[in-house]
């Protein structure tokens, strides 16, 4: 292994501060805006806090997969990997005035319309307490990756490798459990009247999505200078563009089942969820996806050539985060507008940008606390080998 | 397949002790202008795929159009089945439902795929060959045990049984041996 230090360079701090003043302006004029329309606010802080928290989920979960799996494609983002886990303490913080939204988000605050049974699940108290749980599982899961990762950076202890292995089989199941209830709590329940079995998966398919596109964009910026760029090579872009089209196909796979099933069952506490994401020009949103979502990036991947082209898949990695974004438009947004129609309104962007900025700035802080790559593992020189 | 003026043997087999002296041989070749050549290892030597030329995109190729003619005969066949030679009225659904169609579709599009990349693949390796003149060379056994050579073929516009043999000893062969038909 050349004798690189590895140590986090200058970009990452002023990458960070750009982020942290972006998102601090972005949310002070959010906030501003909160005083003009409150339940507008409140339905854009959800789809800005949707998207980051999923993206520190996913990555957590990739990292999981990672440890169970490992290999070489791991080794090189795990530490970005790591440090957006360890961004969900920020969203569990960033949960608080969400707790003080729910009136202005979730119908069944109302109490109209639904049966006793689903009355004692959804009311705000026993919502807050849930939402508390799982906020608190999935901290406990990544701090304890965090701190073990830590401690194999000096201790060379071997046998810390078996324990995160031993943890990451029952954390994906306890994070697919804990996701799949959060999904129904804070996405599915929009319409309470509507549910989906496949719901919890597709959401988690997202999530994994979002992360592998996060990090393919994070370890490409990080490959174009020192120390990186001595050891990322083709072969990492390889594997991690072979795993992005995996997601995609996933989300694709998971996406035609729900529709497929509902189409054909054609009931009626099932269809008006479909519906209502057919007319008043939500039509062209579920289309845009069809192709933004899967068609394109599909094709584009079963190239070779640019899964190996750092600057091709990372562009596609990018535009890959901002069609994860549109879908979570088209999931959540139809159930605000009462009308129907389509609509896009400016804090609609500006809140997930805002709370994107301090999560990113969250973020680069975090990995600017220890080196690149996990120096102790005693797997990294296998997977810096050349080719 | 038999040409005009058949050459009078197949080529000159070259045996070499290591996969380097292999590699090396087989650039040098190359580099002389030799195009008709091939290489014969008891496992895979890295680099050699590269210096023969893959292909790689051939098979990507085939296998994409295998995998669109799929998709669109097993679309296609479905549309006939269920719209044109025996509507069935299945809970008032349309005749013609993109929808359930699509499993099919992308099933035969998996299908059309690996069956013509495995046949394409072969096709192009010209597979399966009962009879291959090197094999009549007694020493090539050794290609499956611990010996690595270099077949330059007669067919081989620059091919010349002295300059060509000279060659091939000039860069360290255990052996050069004649391929007879």
């Amino acid at each position: 292994m050349p004798s690189l230090t590895y140590v986090p360079g200058e970009e990452i701090r002023r990458m960070q501060w750009r982020a942290f003043w972006v998102g601090a302006i972005a949310m002070a004029i959010c906030i501003v805006g909160a005083f003009f329309s409150r339940v507008q606010f409140f339905q854009s802080y959800l789809l800005g806090f949707l998207y980051w928290t999923g993206m520190g989920l996913g990555c957590m979960a990739i990292m999981m997969l990672h440890h169970l799996t490992s290999g070489a494609w791991g080794m090189v983002i795990r530490r970005p990997l790591e440090s957006a886990s360890r961004t969900i303490a920020l969203m569990a913080l960033l949960f608080i005035p969400l707790a003080f939204g729910v009136p202005s988000i979730y119908s069944w605050v109302n109490r109209t319309g639904l049966s006793q049974e689903q009355l004692q699940y959804l009311n705000v108290p026993f919502f807050l307490i849930r939402s508390a749980v799982y906020f608190a599982v999935w901290l406990l899961l990544a701090f304890r990756f965090s701190s073990w990762s830590q401690r194999q950076d000096t201790d060379n202890d071997a046998s810390l490798i078996r324990k995160m292995r031993l943890l990451s089989g029952p954390g994906l199941v306890i994070y697919s459990l804990t996701m799949s209830l959060a999904s129904v709590d804070w996405i599915m329940s929009l319409e309470p009247r509507w549910y989906s079995t496949i719901f919890g998966l597709l959401v988690i398919g997202g999530q994994l999505l979002s992360a592998m596109a996060f990090a393919i964009v994070i370890l490409v910026l990080l490959a174009s200078r020192q120390p990186l760029s001595e050891i990322v090579g083709p072969r990492h872009l390889h594997d991690l563009g072979k795993l992005l089209l995996t997601f995609v196909m996933i989300w694709a796979y998971l996406s035609f089942s729900q529709l497929l099933l509902i189409w054909a069952g054609n009931l009626t506490h099932e269809i008006p969820w479909y519906l209502r994401r057919w007319h008043g020009g939500w039509m062209w949103v579920g289309l845009a996806l069809i192709l933004f979502h899967f068609f394109i990036p599909f094709f584009l991947l079963l190239s070779q050539d640019l899964k190996r082209n750092a600057k091709a898949l990372g562009l596609l990695a990018a535009f890959m985060l901002v069609v994860r974004a549109l879908d979570l438009y088209w999931v959540t947004v139809p159930e605000f507008s009462p009308a129907g129609v389509f609509h896009l309104h400016w804090m609609n962007i500006l809140v997930p940008i805002g709370i994107g900025g301090l999560w990113l700035a969250v973020f680069a802080w975090q990995l600017r606390l220890r080196p690149l790559l996990p120096l102790g593992d005693p797997q990294l020189h296998q997977a810096l080998e050349h080719e | 397949m038999h040409r005009k003026h058949r050459p009078a043997t197949y080529g000159l087999l070259a045996e070499f002790e290591s996969p380097e002296a292999l590699h090396n041989a087989a650039i040098r070749a190359r580099s002389e202008g030799y195009s008709c050549m091939d290489a014969y290892t008891p496992f895979p030597v890295e680099g050699m795929g590269a210096i023969f030329g893959s292909h790689r995109k051939r098979v990507s190729l085939i296998t994409l159009i295998g995998g669109l003619a799929g998709g669109l005969g097993g679309y296609y066949m479905q549309h006939w089945m269920s719209a044109v030679n025996y509507p069935l009225n299945v809970g008032g659904r349309p005749l013609e439902s993109i929808l359930a169609f699509i499993p099919v579709t992308f099933e035969m599009a998996v299908l059309g795929a690996a069956l013509s990349a495995f046949l394409g693949m072969l096709a192009l390796n010209g597979l399966p060959q009962p009879y291959h003149p090197v094999f009549n060379v007694d020493q090539f056994a050794m290609a499956s045990r611990d010996k690595f050579f270099l077949c330059i073929q007669a067919i081989d516009p620059k091919f010349d049984q002295r300059g060509t043999r000279e060659l091939l000893e000039a860069m360290d062969a255990h052996g050069v041996f004649d391929v007879p038909y």
